[in-house]
């Protein structure tokens, strides 16, 4: 899958993958799921977070600092790296880098995000049509 | 839903489903995972149960002493939990708000009832001076994240050990690792307190959970700082 040659999904997302099996077909569904919401619902945290007044850094940073957490137990790379210069910015405490920081995390957030749901659409039609998935090699 | 045609799927389940046949001989292990991140709650809350465990998962160190008994705002009896089930392992992360895994770690071995109930911390963030920390506050072992079956079925094999062993020298033994690993450590380079993450993890081998840029010296042997106690555990 193209995923894995851009760099947007790492191992980790294929730990979860192994973890999926018979008795737990909808794992991976289910923890993309909670990821799109828990991240959405920091992305809006963020961007008020950023427009007050007086910016709040100390809160800022914990939130970036969960949506690194979840992105990297996701696998979701781009997003995790976004993250984490935008924790630099939070402690040089400098606005402007953080509102275009901002910006790139939601950037690779969408961009993951429609990977993701295009490559579990994908799977799903291919079981439903009666076939399989194969579980790709990676050589990490 | 036939996955007939993925059959790397089914030998890793298989292969999963073999090794945890040959360690849960005895009684399921009963793990209390502690992580406020729903998206980690899951994950390991599927790790552990996929390694054969029995799992309560909570969302802060808070609820993780009401669960135990040990929330003293509550009255509760001081018993192996809430249910009546043993907690045999405490697995934790370690940045939550309220209560950090480190403040539950500390009152967990304060506790004459349950410090000798392993507690494991998790951490996104390889800090030494962090791991030090919870090793000498009495943690069994640190797992750097994000969370790897391998990371898992190592603590739990260890622990299914140490419960057959019997858990007597737990206190001195964690003492003692907290003095060997910051030996060993003094003999690494490059351990100086590092920021977070930037590695791309394409480039880590599957078997590595180091996301940080220490780099162990023998990378052969020594490829996370957790194995690196675990070796130092047993000299």
């Amino acid at each position: 899958f193209f995923c894995w040659e851009k760099g947007f999904l790492d191992a980790q997302f294929l730990q979860l993958q192994q973890l999926q099996d018979e008795s737990n077909p909808d794992f991976v569904v289910e923890v993309v799921s909670l990821f799109f919401d828990d991240s959405e619902k920091l992305l809006n945290d963020l961007t008020m977070a950023l427009d007050q007044p007086n910016v709040d850094f100390k809160k800022v940073d914990a939130h970036v600092h969960q949506l690194k957490g979840s992105s990297s137990s996701i696998g979701a790379q781009r997003v995790k790296n976004a993250c984490i210069a935008f924790r630099s910015f939070c402690e040089e405490q400098n606005i402007d880098a953080t509102l275009r920081c901002l910006q790139q995390v939601k950037q690779e957030y969408y961009l993951v995000k429609n990977k993701l749901e295009t490559m579990l659409r994908l799977e799903q039609q291919i079981v439903a049509a009666g076939g399989s998935i194969p579980m790709i090699e990676l050589g990490f | 839903m036939a996955r007939n045609g993925g059959v790397a799927w089914m030998r890793t389940t298989d292969k999963i489903d073999g090794y945890d046949l040959s360690t849960s001989d005895t009684e399921e292990v009963h793990v209390l995972a502690v992580d406020d991140s729903l998206v980690d709650r899951k994950v390991i809350e599927r790790l552990l149960r996929i390694s054969s465990c029995k799992v309560t998962a909570v969302d802060s160190g808070r609820r993780a002493l009401q669960y135990l008994g040990l929330d003293e705002e509550i009255q509760k009896k001081e018993t192996n939990g809430f249910d009546g089930l043993k907690v045999d392992l405490i697995i934790t992360d370690y940045c939550m708000p309220g209560m950090t895994g480190y403040e539950l770690l500390k009152k967990v071995k304060e506790s004459s009832a349950f410090r000798e109930i392993p507690v494991v911390i998790m951490s996104s963030e390889n800090v030494i001076a962090r791991i030090d920390r919870c090793l000498e506050e009495g943690a069994e072992d640190f797992i750097v994240k994000p969370v790897k079956l391998s990371d898992v079925k190592r603590i739990i094999d260890y622990t299914t050990t140490e419960l057959r062993e019997g858990e007597q020298r737990e206190g001195a033994r964690a003492k003692r690792r907290g003095i060997n690993k910051r030996k060993q450590r003094e003999g690494d380079d490059d351990l100086s307190s590092s920021p977070p993450s930037t590695l791309s993890s394409s480039t880590s081998s599957p078997s590595s959970s180091i996301q940080s840029a220490t780099a162990p010296s023998s990378p052969s042997t020594l490829d996370s700082p957790t194995r690196r106690l675990k070796m130092t555990s047993s000299e």
